[in-house]
């Protein structure tokens, strides 16, 4: 399954220069009276791996959708590639068309499809009539299989059904089709709920995958554990608001959890 | 789930698309052959096939497209109807010959983009949807013909009729050869380019993970109430094409003459291998299940049974297909439905509840 991280992956074209992937000053959303944002502002760099942590209803998901052109958020500036986008026409196929790519529990893939369709629906290699070139994506989808995902010797193939694959195998299939679009941000919605542990570890080495491919990533994870193993930095959020901002190795799992605990119990 | 268990290699019945259905379809014909031997071993029941079955085939082909697409139109029966007498109207009474054949398609294409609009835009489950266009588009033929048949007598005479339903042989001759029908020549055709289409073609992928979830294509950026208006309106486009089929070969319009297409194309679909849940769909299999439904009633008429008996065996032969696809397309459900029958080998192991409920594997 875990192919060696060193094999061929397909290098970030490099586009024009830029800072931070992305970059949001002073966000704000309100859902009514509930302030569920409360002035973020934060920085991805271009080829970060960020965890971002925090309670149910801390605003992770929030925090995504506004991102991601989901929902408008009631205030604030964001930048991707230091441009600052148009909020009032800000959409997913926006984003998409940014190269952000999210990567979601389990809407990303059709169960009874086969895999060189998943990699490809929506963005078909075809003919000027819109007949698919079949051996060009089977043979794509194949590479991809291979090179990007690292998947050998585990009886999947590009015609293998989706519903044929485990948890952390499909994961991986959703990260390796939003690695080979060249997303150049990855965004992962708690990738490793419901996984057994095997499967999490299928996942963790995805994620160092997308690192050592040059992309940058945001990873929403519940699990502590998980996330400080590939995290370049954690963002921990509360209540709607950035409380920490913390390297890995200045800060051990026991202690996250401690400070977490703590955070809860100020409430 | 075991890593090294072979899971890239589909077996056989997956290569083969339809194989089931063509078994089957195989042996039935083999038990024809035993019980009617002088109207299964000779030309002519196969010639009455390619003449009769063309309308039943264009319907269960474009609602392979539907069923794939995890609907339903339950609407057909009244676009026979209704572009059934748009066109004999348009061709009798005002003598338009080809316009009348653009007439009925535009009216059938009229009521696939209401079906479209009602489902895709609206949001109203296309099984209640197309139950209510089906009353509308049925009724309003009613009202529209006043419940009058139109006879196309001498309608034999025109190009129309020869172009679209004509024999390719000689048309005073009674011999076999000469009766092969235009009409199965142009079924076939669009069988093979609605096969591309469906295997081939971005909107085939499309409605295939339509079928599979709306969620999903959602997410991976099809655009779903596009696709569906378009689906419905291929429906719409076909079911008028196979009125004009056949009100042109019984050379008559009849207010009801869809009828009986609602249950054998739907069954004919399911029998095919097409999936009830969407997601999957096979036009090679639809073909077979047209042929077996056609077969049922010839050949149960031929060994020797009344008519009652045929919709009696079909729909058995609906339901036995159904259960099959069932447990083929799900094993887990197959092994609820097995565990049902074992006795509980620990207390408190209860039989697991829920046969027909989503099961994910």
């Amino acid at each position: 399954m875990t192919g060696r991280l060193d094999t061929i992956l397909p290098a970030r074209r490099d586009t024009a220069e830029f800072g931070h992937i992305v970059r949001m000053e002073g966000v704000q959303k309100y859902f009514g009276a509930v302030h569920a944002l409360r002035d973020i502002s934060l920085a991805i760099g271009r080829n970060e791996i960020v965890g971002l942590i925090g309670d149910n209803g801390a605003g992770k998901s929030t925090l995504i959708k506004v991102l991601t052109g989901v929902i408008p958020p009631s205030a604030g500036r964001i930048y991707v590639r230091d441009q600052e986008i148009d909020l009032a026409h800000h959409s997913v196929s926006l984003a998409h068309e940014m190269s952000i790519e999210t990567v979601y529990q389990d809407k990303s893939l059709g169960e009874k499809q086969p895999l060189w369709r998943n990699f490809f629906v929506g963005r078909q290699i075809t003919n000027r009539f819109g007949f698919i070139n079949i051996r060009e994506e089977k043979r794509i989808a194949q590479d991809i299989l291979l090179n990007t995902i690292g998947f050998r010797g585990v009886g999947i193939g590009v015609d293998s059904d989706v519903r044929q694959l485990s948890g952390g195998e499909r994961q991986g299939i959703a990260i390796g089709r939003a690695m080979h679009f060249n997303s150049d941000l990855i965004i992962l919605d708690e990738p490793t709920v419901a996984l057994a542990v095997k499967e999490v570890r299928k996942v963790l080495d995805f994620v160092r995958r997308i690192k050592a491919s040059g992309r940058a990533c945001i990873y929403i994870e519940h699990n502590l554990a998980h996330v400080h193993e590939v995290a370049d930095r954690l963002l921990v959020l509360d209540r709607g608001e950035i409380v920490a901002d913390v390297k890995p190795k200045d800060m051990t799992v026991p202690e996250l959890t401690e400070y977490l605990i703590a955070l809860q119990e100020h409430r | 789930m075991s890593d090294h268990r072979k899971r890239g290699c589909p077996g056989l019945f997956a290569r083969i698309e339809g194989l089931p259905i063509i078994v089957v379809f195989a042996l039935l014909l083999g038990l024809f052959m035993y019980t009617a031997p002088q109207v299964f071993l000779a030309p002519q029941i196969y010639t009455t096939l390619l003449s009769t079955a063309p309308p039943l085939i264009l319907l269960a082909a474009g609602l392979t497209f539907v069923i794939g697409a995890g609907e339903i139109d339950l609407s057909f029966p009244a676009v026979i109807a209704f572009s059934g007498f748009v066109f004999a109207v348009l061709f009798k009474d005002y003598q338009l010959g080809w316009l009348a054949v653009l007439g009925g398609l535009a009216s059938g294409i009229l009521v696939g983009v209401v079906n479209g609009l009602l489902i895709a835009r609206i949001g109203i489950p296309s099984f209640i949807a197309t139950l209510g266009t089906q009353f509308f588009w049925s009724g309003m033929a009613t009202v529209l013909s006043g419940g009058k048949s139109y006879a196309l007598r001498g309608a034999e005479d025109s190009t129309v009729w020869n172009f679209i339903v004509g024999n390719f042989g000689d048309p005073n001759s009674v011999a076999w050869q000469d009766q092969i029908s235009v009409q199965a020549l142009w079924t076939a055709l669009i069988v093979v380019g609605l096969w591309f289409v469906l295997n081939r073609h971005r909107f085939g992928e499309h409605i295939l993970f339509i079928g599979d979830s709306n969620d999903v294509a959602r997410v991976v950026g099809i655009d779903v109430g596009w696709e569906k208006i378009r689906l419905y309106t291929l429906m719409g486009a076909l079911s008028s094409v196979a009125a004009m089929m056949l009100t042109l070969e019984n050379k008559n319009y009849f207010g009801n003459q869809g009828q009986g297409y609602l249950l054998t194309a739907i069954a004919a679909v399911l029998i095919g291998g097409t999936s009830i849940f969407g997601g999957r769909a096979t036009l090679v299999g639809t073909v077979f299940g047209c042929f077996i439904i056609w077969m049922v009633e010839a050949g149960l008429v031929a060994s020797g049974l009344t008519g009652a008996w045929v919709r009696t065996v079909q729909g058995l032969i609906f339901l036995t297909a159904i259960i099959f696809y069932l447990f083929v397309e799900e094993p887990g459900r197959r092994a609820t439905f097995f565990r049902r029958f074992r006795r509980p080998t620990q207390p408190g192991r209860a039989a697991p509840a829920g046969l027909m409920g989503p099961s994910k594997p």
